[in-house]
């Protein structure tokens, strides 16, 4: 008990700076380790997505592509943007609005054989809907036709 | 002619706001108590114009006037009385009308509540509110008018989105406007104040019943919220980090933040520019989560409108209000002198890393939140923000938060000896981090050190506040309610927190097919599925599951999951409504997914520990916040001040 009032006050101010500090930087961290970028499916054909993080992809549920197995809740179907196609996969309950030719997005990654396996669809809940990042993905796909 | 009512009254209620926000202004400038008299009777004008139109709106449902626009494209001819009314807010044009008529009620209440008010500050705080109307009635008038016209005139209108269609989420926006819009009134008290250049601890005083008010309802409209997606989704989460409720969450933080500096402020005299400028902060944080959630720049259950110009407006009125009063406050906060003194160590040290701590989980909120939206707004990429970020972060600022929750109430104001609080609390560490990390042991014989920290902060807030409160009674006569709901609010958090750790370390979920008549066991709990019939609502038809738990043999419980297909929607809309056995220390949870054929149907099963403490301990909260205003402190005060 040493200390006068004003280091014990200078301490309790470093002590508050640090905190924050240390928070900011494991903040960044979490942050950067857990972005997700959107892809499309011309993207993810030509190479531009990475397959060793966890990425976003979305397009249009094409028609007739899906497969469901007998014994299990593997859904296996196919996206486009109009442009290119990704197959998918998932393994669980589809949204309620899924269905075919309605516009989709997946968080996932893709594997070795560029297969891209879902952990999560999301079909937004109003039928007239398209998620943004489709309705983009099909603007720039259409444009380079 | 109703429509047309309801319009005109909304044009008089908008002339009136802004006579509201100039005359009494200039008036309390100038010292005219002609014109500093006008604040009260505008605002009670504007309430009753206001209502009208809002009346009007209401009408126009409940008599399925489809020639208006908005009443034909949410409701229809077999919508029921309940969820006419409530899709009045049910989407954008009708839920910034319930946002304008809310703030027009804050309004009045102050003109009625604060009569103990020097008139030109009251002249002020009136101003600013109306300030605030004004800029909302512009919004509705221009971007938003609820009462356009269709034509031709459809004979059936397009039914409200099914989601909507639940008690639960019919009151959850009314509660969080509630919230939302209360903090206007901080708001427009730490404004006036800078304008009149007058802040003392009476200022305090004044804003805090008000703050506790809004902040006890935003804290029952996002437990609502919470406890809505629960049952309505089917996804078992009770919070998903969606940009939508991190709007809701952001005021909350600060909000919090500011009740606590409110306390140093009016107790001690200390902090004041600090409080001013959360006040400031609080209510940014409510125009910040309009924006986000009306502005069409997310698109989600909450955001109906893509209309560019809104998002134009509403950035435009932010940029005006936060800009405008952070430069008021950058010219006016210099002359404000806070006039306690306290040591390092002290309450008041508590209060002030309390505040530091709650800004610093609103920073991490913002970034997750918003960075996402401008990269996307200057073009860069589309990307977004996983939840274990905001996981993380919660993770982090929550530990330090939950060891100064138990010291700081303990604590004695200006100066306190770290001596007698060791002695006092060591107790209290040792009894909740001993049961803590023993507990995940004796539950399922795993050593979880992360979980038993979680469970020991839940206990060590809940051993510190009842050491609190016994050092109260014992020291007074008289428990006060101000301090009373502290403790309930402070108790409503350890539940909350031992909710939290328990349901997601011990939550058990799985996705399965099930055959009529096989079963699954989790966690012990046996599902059998029996079957599916259809059953036929009053305004819906559906297939609905019946599944029988059973627990050692024992049958608890029969769940009945619906999947659900509303009638009069443009086309067919699936709903999933799920099934829950709910306990004080455990919630069973069914939901369908989708049928595969053979009778076989794919289904969500979860077993959830104790997730009933996270809206129980919410709802403590909301009840300390209501007890802590009842305090007798606040009417004669206000009466004679």
């Amino acid at each position: 008990m040493s200390m006068n009032k004003r280091s014990k006050r200078k301490l309790l101010v470093i002590i508050v700076v640090l905190g924050v500090a240390l928070a900011t930087v494991l903040g960044l961290t979490a942050f950067e380790e857990n972005m997700m970028y959107f892809y499309s499916p011309t993207e993810v054909k030509n190479g531009t997505a990475p397959d060793n993080r966890t990425i976003r992809v979305g397009g249009l549920v094409v028609a007739g592509t899906v497969e469901r197995a007998s014994d299990s809740l593997l859904v296996k179907f196919d996206l486009t943007d109009n442009a290119e196609v990704v197959s998918l996969e998932y393994s669980g309950i589809l949204p309620d609005l899924f269905r075919e030719g309605q516009g989709i997005v997946a968080t996932g990654n893709l594997n070795a054989n560029g297969v891209f396996v879902a952990d999560e669809v999301l079909a937004k809940h109003d039928e007239n809907y398209m998620p943004p990042e489709v309705a983009d993905a099909l603007e720039a796909a259409e444009q380079k036709k | 002619m109703i429509p047309e009512i309801g319009l005109f009254t909304l044009i008089v209620a908008f002339a009136i706001a802004i006579v509201q926000s100039v005359v009494p202004l200039i008036g309390a400038a100038r010292n005219d108590a002609t014109m500093i008299a006008l604040a009260r009777p505008a605002s009670w004008a504007q309430l009753l114009f206001i209502s009208i139109s809002y009346a009007a709106l209401t009408y126009s449902f409940i008599e399925h006037d489809f020639s208006v626009k908005y009443v034909a494209m949410h409701s229809n001819l077999v919508q029921p009385l309940m969820y006419r009314i409530s899709g009045v807010w049910g989407s954008h044009e009708g839920s910034m009308l319930l946002w304008v008529l809310i703030l027009s009620l804050w309004t009045t209440a102050v003109a009625i509540y604060s009569r103990g008010l020097p008139d030109a500050l009251m002249a002020r705080v009136l101003a600013v509110m109306g300030m605030v109307s004004t800029g909302f009635y512009a919004f509705l008038l221009w971007t938003s008018n609820p009462f356009e016209r269709l034509f031709p005139t459809p004979a059936d209108g397009n039914a409200l989105n099914p989601l909507l269609q639940d008690p639960g989420l019919a009151l959850h926006p009314p509660m969080l406007y509630m919230g939302y819009v209360g903090f206007s009134v901080a708001f427009a008290f730490a404004v006036a104040a800078l304008i009149g250049g007058k802040l003392d601890a009476t200022w305090a005083r004044w804003s805090r019943p008000w703050t506790t008010v809004a902040w006890s309802f935003l804290t029952f409209g996002i437990a609502l919220g919470s406890w809505w997606a629960y049952n309505e989704l089917g996804w078992g989460g009770w919070w998903f980090w969606d940009p939508v409720e991190n709007a809701s969450f952001m005021p909350w933080l600060v909000g919090t933040a500011l009740i606590h500096s409110l306390a140093s402020t009016e107790k001690r005299g200390v902090f004041k520019s600090w409080t001013v400028l959360l006040a400031i902060l609080a209510f940014s944080m409510s125009l910040l989560g309009t924006f986000i959630v009306r502005s069409g720049v997310l698109v989600s259950v909450h955001a109906f409108a893509t209309d560019p110009s809104r998002g134009v407006f509403i950035l435009i009125f932010l940029c005006v209000a936060v800009g405008g009063s952070l430069g008021l406050y950058a010219w006016r906060s210099g002359t404000v002198v806070s006039t306690g003194k306290f040591s390092w160590f002290s309450r008041e040290t508590a209060l002030l890393l309390n505040n530091i701590i709650l800004l610093t989980a609103t920073a991490a909120v913002f970034v997750g939140t918003m960075y996402p939206l401008v990269v996307d707004a200057l073009g860069i990429g589309k990307i977004s923000v996983g939840r274990p970020y905001f996981d993380t972060m919660f993770a982090l600022v929550s530990m330090p938060l939950i060891i100064l929750l138990g010291i700081g109430p303990v604590m004695r104001w200006k100066n306190d000896e770290a001596q007698r609080i060791t002695k006092s609390l060591s107790i209290a560490l040792a009894v909740s981090l001993s049961v803590g990390i023993v507990l995940p042991f004796v539950i399922d014989g795993v050593f979880n050190l992360a979980t038993g920290l979680g469970l020991a902060g839940g206990l060590w807030i809940a051993i510190t506040t009842l050491q609190s409160l016994y050092h109260r009674m014992k020291t007074s006569s008289r428990l006060p309610l101000a301090f009373s709901g502290m403790i309930l609010a402070h108790l409503g958090m350890a539940m909350f927190v031992i909710g939290v750790t328990t349901v997601m370390t011990y939550n058990q979920e799985k996705d399965v097919r099930l055959e009529p008549g096989s079963s699954y066991t989790l966690s012990g709990y046996e599902f059998k599925f029996i079957g599916i019939e259809e059953v036929i609502g009053e305004n819906y038809k559906a297939e609905q599951g019946h599944l029988e738990v059973s627990y050692q043999g024992e049958k608890i419980a029969d769940l009945f999951p619906q999947k659900r297909v509303y009638f009069g929607r443009t086309s067919p809309m699936p709903m999933t409504e799920a099934a829950v056995d709910a306990g004080l220390f455990r919630d069973i949870y069914a939901a369908m997914g989708e049928s595969l054929g053979n009778g076989a149907w794919s289904l969500r099963l979860y077993y959830k520990p104790m997730i009933g403490w996270i809206w129980l301990g919410s709802l403590l909260m909301t009840a300390g916040g209501v007890l802590a205003i009842s305090d007798r402190r606040y009417r004669q005060k206000r009466a004679s001040a």
